[in-house]
């Protein structure tokens, strides 16, 4: 279960998890970003490799009216790692998702105890701002959901309504790119993104995430909805993010996740079983359901 | 219809066609014949209003002599009328049904209105003008002005406002909205840049509707004190009125036989600007779907 001992995960860790480094494209836009945000715990670990995690859940518990959906989450999330959520049907994966960026509150009736820190921040705290949780902590939903806008406006209206003062147009171009779908939508980009295909929307909809630069992005099974070539290069996207962002991605599909992530929660019935590295969780399972799980027996 | 122990079937094609025919003919008449009647009307009514259609009747004040009698007042009247109570009831009906979808908490507050709302669409039009005689014309003191009639009428459609707009608030995919608020907007930048634009063709068309129940009613105006005389054209919303729909029913309350072919000519300039409304909200949904649509 123990999967955030120091040890483990600092040496192979780059010195800066800075991401600037990464985008060759325009390089005055991230760090204009962390300066935007100044979260305390935000500031220090750009000096030294960090081996705090990103997010720290802590005794989860969560009610839709009266259904215990969540009974006692306890996890934490590494940073610039892919963590999946597995499991069968029902089993909350959804739900936790969900309470990362404070999604489920919008649904009338839910109830939530527990803390979630994100870089030791309480998300939930009395003084703080759904609407600063989301922009912080992105999410990409199951359905390919563009807006009925221009490619461009898609991507460029989470930035402009978060009050955005840079150039715009590469923001954009520099998003695009990050989704892996800039060359294929460049010429078009003042078109209707209700033209493009499931997984192109798909893509736009991670590109339209990334240009209001969040610190962690949420999938819901970003790829149920795709064919596998389409599922194969939101997979390239999703590997290719994590240099620069915490990524915790919900999937239905078993060897998706053992392909992405580098971490992987098995949640039953609303408890986590199982919390390990990916290739450890998938062939020396600790608990005997876990096993039952992955290697198809039910579920 | 006997069947044989050996489970063969009787096909009766034929028969079971021909009951397919007579119910298929039965459904074409009942489509029909609302549209026939409403065709001869139409006819009619056209036949004869038109000796009497002409740019003179269009431009001249009502008067006792049917030669020299026109519509003038009474079309101003009723488009200051309409314009004033689109002016009222849209904002009220469109804030009305965002609050209670976008905002309110379910509960059974919520419920109790939401029933209200439901009946209040069906309550008869002569008990909004009783509402708007005591009210507006009287306790607001407003006398038997336009503005007086606009706000009765306003309220007699703000159900039908208010419960079209949350249809095409409902009808909107829920994924539109949650992916905004992911994004780290605020409700009210979700509603404004994604909510009201998807739904406004649906807005539209409920407005339209409303509008278009409101040209043609009488009773209610005829509470609130539309005069049936009226030889000047009002230049304020505080100014005496009449209406269309009250110079109609003046003139058919007549006994000479000119004042019918006058009442149709009415009727048609009535229906002209009902088309015209109608036409004017196709149109304009149609531009919003295409904006809709991205380009």
């Amino acid at each position: 279960m123990s999967t955030n001992e120091p040890t483990d995960d600092a040496p192979p860790s780059p010195p800066a998890p800075s991401p600037a480094s990464a985008d060759e494209a325009t390089p005055d836009a991230r760090p204009q970003s962390t300066r935007d945000d100044t979260p305390p715990a935000d500031a220090s670990p750009s000096a030294e490799p960090s081996v705090e995690p990103k997010l720290n859940i802590d005794d989860l518990h969560f009610w839709y009216s009266d259904n215990h959906a969540l009974q006692g989450i306890t996890m934490d999330v590494q940073p610039n790692k892919v963590t999946a959520l597995i499991g069968p049907s029902g089993c909350g994966k959804s739900t936790l998702l969900r309470c990362l960026n404070r999604m489920n509150e919008l649904i009338q009736g839910t109830t939530l105890e527990g803390t979630i820190l994100v870089d030791g921040q309480d998300i939930y705290a009395e003084d703080t701002d759904p609407v600063m949780v989301r922009r912080r902590v992105g999410m990409v939903f199951q359905k390919p959901n563009p807006f009925p806008k221009t490619i461009y406006k898609n991507v460029a209206w989470g930035a402009e309504i978060n009050g955005y003062t840079g150039d715009v147009d590469a923001l954009v171009e520099r998003s695009l790119r990050q989704a892996a779908l800039w060359d294929e939508v460049k010429d078009q980009l003042h078109t209707s993104a209700l033209n493009l295909s499931g997984g192109q929307q798909q893509r736009l909809c991670i590109a339209r995430t990334l240009a209001v630069q969040p610190d962690v992005v949420l999938m819901d099974e970003p790829a149920s909805a795709l064919d596998p070539i389409a599922t194969s290069k939101v997979e390239e996207t999703i590997t290719e993010l994590k240099k620069d962002y915490t990524i915790v991605i919900v999937t239905h599909n078993m060897q998706q996740a053992s392909r992405i992530s580098d971490e992987t929660a098995f949640l039953y019935m609303g408890r986590l079983v199982e919390m390990n590295p990916t290739d450890e969780l998938f062939t020396r399972p600790e608990k005997d359901r876990t096993e039952a799980y992955v290697t198809g027996r039910f579920g | 219809m006997d069947m044989h122990s050996d489970g063969t079937f009787e096909l009766r094609r034929s028969q079971r066609k021909r009951i397919g025919m007579v119910l298929a003919g039965i459904l074409f008449l009942a489509t029909i014949f609302g549209i026939v009647v409403l065709m001869a009307l139409l006819v009619d009514v056209i036949l004869t209003a038109a000796p009497w259609l002409d740019a003179q009747f269009v431009h001249s004040f009502p008067s006792s002599t049917p030669g020299e009698a026109g519509i003038w007042s009474p079309l101003i009247g009723t488009l200051w009328l309409m314009g004033l109570t689109a002016l009222i009831s849209v904002p009220l009906g469109v804030a009305s049904a965002l609050y209670l979808e976008e905002y309110a908490q379910d509960g059974w507050f919520l419920r109790l209105i939401q029933v209200n709302i439901a009946n209040l669409a069906g309550v008869p039009s002569v008990v909004y003008g009783i509402l708007g005689l005591a009210l507006f014309v009287r306790f607001a003191s407003l006398e038997n002005s336009l503005l007086a009639g606009a706000l009765t009428l306003s309220l007699l459609i703000l159900p039908i406002i208010i419960i079209s707009t949350q249809e095409a608030l409902r009808s909107l995919p829920s994924g539109i909205r949650e992916s905004a608020f992911a994004l780290g907007a605020t409700r009210w930048q979700v509603i404004y840049s994604h909510v009201l634009p998807m739904a406004a063709p649906g807005i539209m068309t409920g407005v339209i509707l409303a509008l278009s129940r409101a040209i043609g009613e009488t009773a209610p105006l005829i509470l609130v004190g539309a005069l049936t005389f009226v030889p000047f054209v009002p230049r304020g919303a505080m100014d005496q009125f009449t209406a269309l729909p009250i110079q109609i029913f003046n003139w058919t309350a007549r006994p000479q036989d000119e004042f019918r072919g006058l009442a149709a000519a009415a009727i048609v300039i009535l229906m002209i600007l009902l088309f015209t409304m109608n036409l004017t909200a196709i149109l304009l949904r149609n531009y919003f779907e295409e904006r809709r649509a991205g380009a």
